[in-house]
């Protein structure tokens, strides 16, 4: 059984990128950065909240990959906890449903000042494909407030990466 | 011929069910009376008919409700009308418990009242809007009233249980992991479950309502965010819905190309499952394999489709982007490198004593409770429900293709898990006959509105998933109604809980992996 899992383990090898590939120097930069930040700032531990305020899930999937062995995101420093109150930063996901406008104010209560919360996805960022409505209230920042956004339907791990570690950057340099 | 034994038993029981002309592809239409519809539900429980899904329609004086029922890969649409003031229907959900969630919606978003229902409380509603107003009647303004905050949904009546040695567990919204959210309130006894009692809607971002008014265009781009791990299910469905509705065929290349990316979306949502099972018990070598198989396979979406979870690839008429064909021998490739390795992983899972001793026995849900609730997809199969559209009741281009359904009876964690490798391999071999022989031809046909309903049902990568389109007379949405299997899937996990440990309930609610999205609307 252990020969098995470990004849696998070595026949693939380690996939882990050293930067991703597309958009190296940009990459190069920005990873840097973020370790420098994270070292500066959070004695080179920032731990996320992940928060679905209303996603379709779409958002969730691409976090999730984050963790994959191709991104293995941990290795900058970025854990993801299980509570708001172990958290640097939340990442929230919307658009916020009327449903979880309650249950997004008392998370965000609930995280330790200082705090950076991150807005994920269109639906994040304003609204997305469902806008405000009786169920929606659209943009994250309607309800609390936002620091940075990541764009995209959803934002592909790489560019939620990078939003990450710009985030920390804008955050650092103030 | 099913379905002229069903006309047979609702006659002998003295029930009017007229057959309509017009039918609504593939179902037929039995049109019943109001005060008949609890007892046409009898008649066809006890005659062995599916319960699938239940909408309803605002037509200004009448409310017209429409119940899907399936035997043997024939569909019949029940269809009744009560009038739109203090409207009142016989409940089926007597007969058929799943379509016990089903009315509850429609009661909060239609303000019907079901007569002998088991569990009138309300469901898709908390606090968003009063229980006097409801959003899915034409006069409810879609922005809704003027925005407040919404208070938390304090005062739901759960059920609880009593004595000295039970406690409590409230989990929820919000989990502590990556997940969407929803609440689970436990009865357990030390470790041991006794209830627990799931409550949903917290993600429910009123998508049945904001469809009205939207072009083709407009609602396959809300249809492919319903939920975000079914954009080809849901999106078909929709798709398949409106040309229906317009009276358009599509083109057999469109048809394929739509079969490619279907089953590339339930390889990919299986991949990423069955790691999560093994790495919910602790097995993190599965979680890397399969996450590492999966992060591969959403790239080649990337690169194939523009889009790693193929958003904006399906068109109204057909679709958007084709495949070359160097493309399709080199994602012929890809599919025979990734059945080898699944094939190779998978082997080497099931040699693993820890695992077998975690996930066989866990969250069984016997045959007999799973055909009760009607449990769709793997939960369905993993418990002797087979049923699966493309080979039950087949559409193009799966009516020229044989699908082969894995079945088991263990209705276990492991079982829904194994329901889920052979389906990657079958889904694979699919594949590779899809890109074998892509028909040629047009992309689409192009796309014509015209008033008129069209029913569209696709197996999913959850099951069987369907959309409901109403065109007004401007070739507008009138109507919109996506049905996602978690619908009849998320009742089974509060079933196949029971006895099992509270630490237990992560690996069986991922072996669920119900939608919150998908089922919130």
């Amino acid at each position: 059984m252990v020969l098995h899992i470990l004849n696998k383990i070595f026949s693939v090898g380690v996939v882990t990128e050293p930067l991703p590939r597309e958009e190296d120097s940009v990459l190069e930069q920005v990873g840097q950065q973020l370790q420098d930040a994270i070292g500066q700032r959070f004695q080179g531990s920032l731990a996320i909240r992940q928060v679905d305020a209303g996603s379709c899930n779409g958002c969730e999937l691409e976090i999730h990959a984050l963790n994959n062995p191709y991104y293995a995101i941990e290795r900058f420093g970025v854990h993801f906890v299980a509570s708001p109150r172990h958290a640097d930063l939340l990442l929230v996901t919307g658009p916020v449903s009327r449903h979880m406008e309650e249950a997004l104010k008392r998370v965000y209560a609930a995280t330790p000042d200082p705090k950076l919360v991150i807005a994920v996805g269109d639906c994040g960022a304003d609204g997305g494909e469902f806008g405000c409505s009786y169920a929606s209230c659209g943009a994250v920042s309607r309800v609390i407030p936002v620091d940075a956004v990541i764009r995209g339907c959803p934002p592909t791990p790489m560019q939620l990466m990078r939003g990450i570690l710009e985030a920390i950057g804008i955050a650092t340099s103030d | 011929m099913s379905l002229a034994e069903l006309r047979v038993a609702l006659a002998t029981e003295g029930l009017s069910a007229s057959l309509d002309d017009a039918c609504l592809n593939p179902a037929q239409v039995l049109t019943i009376a109001s005060a008949d519809w609890g007892d046409a539900a009898r008649v066809a429980a006890a005659t062995g008919w599916r319960w699938s899904a239940l909408w309803g329609d605002d037509l200004g004086a009448q409310l017209r409700l429409s119940a899907l029922l399936e035997r043997r890969g024939t569909y019949a649409l029940l269809r009744t009308e009560v009038p739109a003031q203090a409207p009142t229907l016989p409940s089926q959900a007597p007969y058929y418990p799943a379509a016990d969630r089903p009315e509850r919606h429609t009661q909060d978003m239609f303000g019907l009242r079901f007569a002998g229902h088991p569990d009138p409380r309300r469901w898709t509603r908390h606090q968003a809007w009063p229980a006097t107003s409801h959003p899915l009647r034409k006069a409810f303004p879609a922005a809704g009233q003027a925005p407040q905050p919404t208070p938390g949904d304090y005062d739901y009546p759960f059920i609880r249980a009593r004595g000295a040695a039970v406690h409590e567990i409230p989990v929820g919204p919000i989990h502590a992991g990556i997940i969407e959210p929803g609440h689970f309130r436990f009865q357990a006894v030390g470790e041991e479950v006794l209830n627990l009692e799931e409550r949903l809607g917290y993600v429910h971002k009123g998508i049945e309502k904001i469809a009205e008014g939207r072009d083709a265009e407009g609602l396959l781009r809300l249809a492919e965010r319903v939920s975000g791990d079914s954009v080809i299910a849901h999106g078909w469905a929709a798709c398949m819905a409106l040309e229906r509705a317009a009276g358009i065929a599509i083109p057999p290349r469109a048809a394929a190309l739509r079969a490619v990316l279907a089953e590339r979306e339930r390889i990919a949502n299986h991949l990423g499952d069955i790691g999560a099972i093994c790495n919910d018990v602790g097995f993190s070598f599965a979680q890397y394999q399969f996450t590492r198989l999966r992060e591969d396979w959403l790239r080649e979406n990337q690169r194939a489709f523009g889009h790693r979870l193929l958003r904006e690839v399906l068109a109204p008429g057909g679709v958007r982007r084709d495949l070359e064909p160097e493309a399709c021998v080199a994602m012929r490739r890809r599919c025979a490198r990734l059945a080898a390795e699944a094939a190779e992983i998978v082997a080497i899972l099931e040699r693993s004593d820890s695992l077998e001793d975690r996930l066989m026995t866990t969250g069984r849900l016997a045959p007999e409770q799973a055909a009760r609730l009607g449990c769709l997809g793997y939960v369905g199969k993993a418990s002797g429900c087979t049923f699966d559209v493309r080979r039950d009741s087949p559409y193009p281009p799966y009516d020229q293709l044989e699908v082969r359904i894995p079945g088991y009876r263990a209705g276990d964690v492991a079982a829904r898990a194994k329901v889920r490798a052979e389906e990657i391999q079958v889904s694979l071999a699919l594949l590779g006959q899809l890109l074998e022989r892509l028909p040629a031809g047009e992309l689409a046909t192009p796309w014509r509105a015209r008033a008129a309903e069209g029913l569209g049902i696709v197996e999913g990568w959850r099951g069987e998933t369907l959309a409901y389109v109403r065109l007004d007379a401007t070739g507008r949405i009138a109507r919109y109604f996506p049905r996602d299997p978690s619908w009849l899937n998320w009742p089974a996990l509060e079933l196949l809980i029971h006895d099992n440990i509270v630490p237990d309930f992560p690996v069986c609610n991922k072996s669920v992996n119900g939608s919150y999205s998908g089922h919130d609307l």
